[in-house]
């Protein structure tokens, strides 16, 4: 029967209830996004780190992980690298963020082919002059770019040659020569990628560079892709707590006031129960039950709405920010929801439960 | 002081006080009050406004507590209960019919008096047969599936009557059943009050302010200024000459 009397109130308000589960849904929809939004990034960073084909990781002293300063690597050491035992293949490239979440990417186009197995052309073909990109089909939906148009990236008209399959590394490639001119960092690199006669021997080759280039950070593919995580991001694990708490506060204050109104509207109703003898725990338990209501409400709709902002996110920017969809993370959206509304839902419930029933009868 | 009558009593309240607010603000609303019911009376309440009858009420069915006084209801003291007891006294042993219907405006007629069994935890059970007659006579069954918004006034006020009766209380107070009803609807409920006493055995206590609604007591106590003035018994018509 208390179902029953939490599902009339809340259908007698309609108003009141839809907005409150449309706010609560709010933090649940921005916990979900920004962790869709961080794993999306993430995958998709390591699926292109895949797509390099390279077997060990060199990466310049005292690198931050994943933020690029420059290219302060000398080519000579890329040269170095590849007379090693085992080395089949070692090319630099250089990382030029061109703001936001989005970079181009110089390589040496021979080396990489045969290093990541060549590129997959939709349309058009290799990079041959110095103004020349190719860029990935997110990079060119997004920026509504095909073969032939011009595309003015980092202070420079490119010219797109050729629209790739994406998965290799980056969404935008030019010729690395001459991204080190453009940069002004000639015989530099950003990493060398190094590709061996066997994945077997990573770990043996990766140990030997080590002696050799002491300074330098060495992964191995898998140690590399590892680190391709959340907490290896600078202030992204910060940034998802204070997302989270935002969510809390939102979701107590709407569930708070929501119930608060609700207990005023009914104080007259909360009167009645009482003089029909309901008990403190009966009224409070009414208010829990309705604020768990509306904070699984809440819940639902805020995954549901974790869809849409993923196909706004598709839509809008297609490469620069892929979202996922994080089911693992619907129930920690959800306890978070539920247990804010619940939070919000005590000092309400308490001005009910204290409530005089005469006066409460005589509540016009 | 008669000490079997007074064990047979249903509601016996000995000197009983009520004061609201403190100092120069405080109201006394009964001023030593002494009422002895036994079980199976009908007892009508009169007296003018503010003279204390909904207050007295209010302490008998357990949703204030007595400012001084002796107040024994079904057989618990009703001072010395404290809050969660007079919860279970409300709960168990007493049931209110208000001038306002006080009816919950989300819900059915039917599911009206589902609450108050839910919230008594008592089965209706064994009292099934009982209750339907009491629907029967309430002739309010094929009203049940219908909200308080869409009943009549006299309607409303025989599905608080059933939703009270519903829990078998010991005790029905009514206070002032008829307040808000025409004559045809105040006689009505009136009639079913006083048959549910005769049938059942129903212990009633009404408050009203017509005397001829309080001639289907079989007592009528007179409250004036917090006091009770006056208790008469009520001349069946056969009787009187
Ligand atoms: N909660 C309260 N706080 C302060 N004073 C109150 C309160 N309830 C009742 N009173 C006062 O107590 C006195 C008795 O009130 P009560 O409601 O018992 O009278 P009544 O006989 O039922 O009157 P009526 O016929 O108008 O319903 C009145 O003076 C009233 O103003
Ligand atoms: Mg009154």
């Amino acid at each position: 029967m208390i179902f029953k009397l939490v599902w009339e109130s809340l259908r007698f308000r309609p108003v009141r209830t839809l907005l409150s589960i449309l706010l609560i849904a709010v933090p649940v929809t921005l916990i979900l996004t920004l962790i869709g939004i961080s794993r999306g990034f993430l995958d998709d960073s390591r699926k292109r780190q895949e797509g390099v084909g390279a077997d060990v990781i060199v990466r310049p002293p005292a690198s931050s992980f994943i933020g690029f300063n420059g290219a302060p690597i000398s080519d000579k050491i890329v040269d170095l690298v590849g007379k090693q035992p085992h080395v089949v293949e070692a090319t630099g490239t250089v990382v030029q963020p061109i703001g936001g979440f989005d970079s181009i990417t110089g390589i040496d186009l021979t080396a990489f082919d045969r290093m990541s197995g060549g590129f997959e052309y939709v349309h058009g073909g290799p990079f041959h002059g110095p103004n020349d990109i190719i860029i990935d089909t997110y990079f060119a939906e997004q920026r509504h770019v095909g073969v032939g148009s011009n595309l003015k990236l980092f202070n420079h008209e490119w010219r797109v040659t050729g629209i790739v399959e994406p998965g290799k590394l980056s969404h935008a490639f030019v010729d690395l020569a001459s991204l080190q001119d453009l940069t002004d960092q000639q015989h530099k690199v950003s990493q060398i990628y190094v590709k061996l006669d066997s994945p077997g021997n990573a770990n043996a080759v990766a140990a030997e560079l080590k002696k050799l280039l002491p300074d330098y950070p060495i992964f191995t593919r898998q140690e590399w892709e590892s680190l391709i995580s959340v907490n290896n991001i600078p202030l992204l694990a910060t940034f998802i707590h204070v997302i989270i708490g935002i969510g809390v506060v939102i979701g107590f204050a709407v569930v708070s006031l929501s119930m608060y109104m609700a207990v005023l509207q009914r104080t007259r109703e909360i009167g009645i129960l009482k003089s029909l003898g309901a008990s403190k725990r009966f009224i409070m338990n009414l208010m829990m039950w309705e604020a768990l209501s509306l904070g699984f409400g809440g819940t639902i709709v805020g995954i549901v709405l974790s869809f849409g902002t993923r196909a706004v996110m598709k839509a809008i920017v297609p490469a620069s920010l892929p979202q996922a969809i994080v089911p693992d993370w619907w129930w920690i959206a959800g306890l978070i929801a539920i247990g804010a509304a619940l939070l919000g839902a005590l000092y309400p419930g308490w001005i009910a439960v204290r409530q005089d029933p005469i006066e409460a009868l005589a509540y016009e | 002081m008669n000490e079997r009558a007074s064990a047979g009593a249903i509601i016996e309240v000995r000197d009983l006080r009520k004061t609201y607010g403190h100092g120069s603000a405080a109201v006394h609303a009964l001023r030593g009050v002494n009422l002895r019911v036994q079980p199976g009376e009908f007892v009508s309440i009169v007296g003018p406004s503010g003279s204390g009858k909904s207050t007295l009420f209010h302490i008998i069915g357990g949703l204030t507590p007595p400012t001084a006084g002796s107040v024994v209801v079904a057989g618990e003291d009703i001072s010395a209960i404290g809050d969660s007891g007079r919860t279970k006294l409300r709960r168990e042993s007493v049931s209110f019919v208000f001038q306002k219907f006080n009816l919950l405006p989300n819900l059915t007629a039917a599911d009206n008096i589902r609450v108050a069994l839910s919230i008594s935890g008592r089965p209706i059970d064994g009292f099934q047969k009982d209750f339907e007659e009491i629907l029967r006579m309430l002739g309010i069954s094929e009203r049940l599936t219908h909200k308080p918004s869409e009943l009549s006034g006299g309607e409303q006020q025989r599905v608080a009557i059933a939703r009270a009766l519903a829990t078998r209380p010991a005790i029905l107070l009514a206070d002032e059943p008829t307040g808000n009803l025409d004559s045809r609807n105040s006689l009505a409920v009136l009639k079913i009050l006083r048959s549910l006493n005769d049938r059942f055995g129903q212990t009633i206590l009404m408050i009203t302010h017509s005397s001829e609604a309080a001639q289907y007591g079989h007592h009528i106590v007179h409250m004036s200024d917090g006091c009770i003035t006056e208790r008469s018994a009520v001349v069946p018509p056969g009787d009187a000459i």
